[in-house]
């Protein structure tokens, strides 16, 4: 006697006699359910739209679809000039504009060829990191919604608005900063800059151990996410995955390490990957507590970005900054570390124009959100919430 | 206003002006107005406040001072509200749904002794009938899932009724216990039972040695009947969007929210009457200083009955706040291997106890 599953017949119990099959007993024929999770669902972060066929509770096949928040990005850049662009890669990963900026300035003047002045590198980094971790603590917090925890996100929100301020009192702009020009800064940092970060610094140390004692060290959360939606590191590399993603596989990759630029080469941090104790690596786990060890690591990277900083006499944010940006003939791919991952830039340009011939950008959610469909094979609904939450999407960058 | 058991209630009952049983419906009419009255302030206003204070925010503060009337805006919201049936929706089973669900929950406060001199009805089977009754939450919970045609609505009910039949189980077992501590099933006697100069002492939580096992359990097994956090997965807002009420709006969803607020504060109440005391003061008599003599009575018994009830509603918006939500097959794993067999432990435990322990 065997079980069988014939097409439309839901599981069959048949037992063989003499080479021919003889049907004992037909089971209930089970259906499968198309779900569609999302757009408006609370936990896609976003406009993602999830096709899951279902078996009960267990998903067999989740596709994504994309492109609700599709903006026409790379179109937009072949119409404007090089700087006008800026603003615009603040729009793609909302939740982390200085970095995008960033990598969007590196590559830009990897294209020029220019010298950026000493001060303005560490001003761009400390931005940087505090708009890094403004980014985790979103991540963070939206996770613990994910898997029902509510008061950790407040928590989370109510640490970020302290670095939106603070990034507010530099450039002007809570989210969407227009801050890191191609060869310099929007302006400088104000006068008492320097040492309101190090009083966050200061105040933020105890605040991320409460968080990690209210969410990271719980039982339940562990539970949910220990040994879920686990990604070896050969098949992250395989899909491109980048970022706490990659290094949540195990996988020691940081382009501030192994693609050095700025000033990074000169500053102490460490690559954070999970060791395994604590998770199994590539689950769920091991990518939040990436997440959660980053944030520290940043903070030193802000500690001794201020003690390194030249000082501001006679500086002039603005002084590499080109008149006109008309790059010669040629193509760049310049790249950084987003919160995310690997943010990277494709530029071409003709050698006559003010505006890129073309101008891709590779975005890390993107290709980590590819995976989606490989992660989520056999999983419960309860944890394909808790995968996409620890892949971490934004959909502006997404799609943008 | 005698002295004597159940004297108001059973007043009221007989109060019947032209033959009219006009006094069993104020008598039925009293908890439902307790409800609506403890929902708005305690459960809407209170929780959202309570919330606040633990994500260390304000809360409401826009109407009223401190956002006192916040509930009634909210309310008059409810009531303009466009009262929408999906056009794919099972109109009947959409629209009877919240009404059983809120049935369910108020049924049960027939048997809660509210005071000495206060009881709905005086059962002799009291707690069996509060056990049961609450099982036709599971029909309101099914009519609504199935009847909004949504199929987030269903995977809601579905999960809510596995949920809240397998957790009966520990749940009674755990009750079984306090029942057997007191030798009735009646509300009122378990209560009587509790009685004594010592207060809090004479209260079964500590007359023995066993007694906080099935507390424990029912009051985590209450957590999940209630469908309170960590156990809110049938409605589960960041996976099921919100589970089997995710297509009502206005009223009847008012209507379920009252429901969930009912059997929140009837689980509070059935713990605190089997294992607390009930409406028995927790203050012991201290020589001539006669505290239990004094904070003790038909009035004095609301408070204590209404106040251990909220302490145990606080206790349940504490963890809202703090824990996140199980899974499903961890919800089940905790229910039949973890919650069920440590309930026969403690009946077991406290049988042999009530045996040879006087």
């Amino acid at each position: 006697m065997q079980e069988l599953d014939i097409a439309g017949l839901g599981s069959v119990r048949v037992t063989r006699k003499d080479n021919n099959v003889v049907v004992i007993e037909k089971g209930l024929a089970t259906d499968q359910m198309v779900l569609a999770m999302g757009p408006q669902h609370p936990s896609t972060h976003g406009v993602l739209k999830l096709e899951c066929l279902t078996d009960g509770e267990v998903i067999t096949e989740a596709e994504p679809y994309l492109g609700y928040l599709h903006r026409c990005f790379e179109k937009y850049c072949e119409n404007v000039d090089y700087p006008a662009i800026v603003p615009y890669t603040d729009r793609m990963d909302y939740l982390s504009g200085m970095n995008s900026e960033f990598a969007y300035a590196i590559t830009v003047e990897k294209l020029l060829d220019i010298e950026i002045p000493r001060r303005v590198e560490f001003i761009r980094v400390i931005v940087a990191e505090l708009n890094r971790i403004a980014s985790h603590l979103v991540a963070i917090g939206t996770y613990g919604i994910d898997l029902g925890a509510f008061t950790p996100f407040l928590f989370c929100f109510r640490d970020r608005e302290h670095i939106l301020s603070l990034l507010e009192w530099a450039s002007g702009a809570r989210m969407l900063y227009n801050y890191i020009w191609i060869g310099g800064l929007s302006q400088d940092i104000p006068a008492d800059f320097t040492k309101r970060v190090k009083e966050f610094v200061d105040y933020f140390r105890p605040q991320a151990k409460e968080l990690y004692r209210l969410l990271t060290e719980n039982e339940i959360f562990i539970k949910r996410t220990i040994g879920i939606g686990i990604m070896p590191a050969d098949v992250a590399i395989n899909y491109g995955w980048s970022g706490p993603m990659l290094r949540g596989s195990g996988v020691k990759w940081d382009l501030r390490r192994n693609d050095p630029y700025s000033v990074y080469p000169e500053l102490d941090f460490k690559v954070c990957v999970p060791d395994g104790r604590h998770s199994e690596i590539g689950d769920c786990l091991s990518r939040h507590l990436v997440r959660a060890l980053e944030i520290d690591e940043s903070l030193n990277i802000i500690e001794q970005c201020i003690s390194k900083m030249p000082s501001a006499e006679g500086f002039d944010p603005k002084a590499a900054i080109p008149k006109r940006i008309r790059p010669k003939a040629g193509e760049v791919y310049g790249r950084a570390e987003n919160p995310r991952g690997e943010l990277g830039f494709y530029i071409q340009s003709d050698g006559k124009s003010t505006k890129p011939l073309r101008c891709k950008a590779r975005s890390s959610c993107f290709v980590n959100l590819s995976a989606m469909k490989d992660l989520s094979k056999g999983q419960l609904i309860p944890d394909l919430v808790a995968i996409i939450g620890s892949i971490d999407i934004v959909l502006g960058e997404v799609d943008r | 206003m005698g002295n004597s058991l159940n004297a108001w209630s059973e007043a009221l009952t007989g109060f019947a002006p032209m033959g009219l049983p006009l006094g069993m419906v104020i008598l039925a009419a009293i908890p439902l107005v307790f409800i609506a009255v403890y929902a708005l302030t305690y459960g809407v206003y209170g929780e959202r406040k309570i919330s606040a204070f633990m994500q260390d925010r304000l809360g409401p503060m826009e109407v009223g001072k401190w956002g006192i009337l916040q509930t009634l805006a909210d309310i008059l919201k409810l009531l303009q509200k466009e009262d929408i049936v999906p056009s794919s929706a099972d109109k009947f089973l959409f629209v009877i749904g919240p009404g059983i669900l809120f049935v369910g929950s108020f049924l049960a406060y027939a048997v809660l002794p509210f005071s000495p001199a206060f009881i709905g009805a005086s059962l002799n089977v009291g707690l069996f009938f509060a056990i049961g009754i609450v099982s036709i939450e599971v029909v309101g919970i099914l009519a609504a899932g199935w009847g909004s045609n949504n199929k987030w609505s269903l995977y809601g009910a579905v999960r809510s009724v596995a949920q809240i039949v397998s957790y009966e189980i520990p749940a009674a077992i755990a009750l079984l216990c306090g029942a057997m501590m007191a030798g009735t099933l009646d509300m009122q006697q378990i209560n009587v039972m509790q009685s004594g100069p010592w207060g809090f002492a004479n209260f079964f939580l500590f007359q023995s040695p066993i007694a906080w096992l099935p507390f424990l359990i029912y009051f985590i097994a209450s957590l999940a009947e209630v469908n309170r956090a960590p156990f809110d997965i049938p409605e589960a807002e960041s996976e099921l969007v919100a589970g089997y009420f995710t297509e009502y709006s206005g009223m009847k969803f008012a209507v379920i929210f009252l429901a969930e607020y009912g059997s929140m504060f009837m689980v509070s109440a059935i713990i605190s009457i089997v294992f607390l005391g009930g409406w028995n003061s927790p203050l012991p008599n201290i020589g001539s200083f006669a505290l239990n003599d004094m904070t003790n009575g038909p009035v004095w018994g609301v408070f204590w009955m209404v106040m251990k009830g909220f302490f145990f509603i606080f206790v349940q918006m504490w963890l809202r706040w703090t824990l996140p939500r199980l899974r499903v097959d961890q919800l089940m794993y905790l229910c039949w291997k973890v919650l069920t067999p440590f309930a026969f432990v403690s009946f077991v435990l406290t049988a042999i106890w009530e045996i040879y322990v006087p």
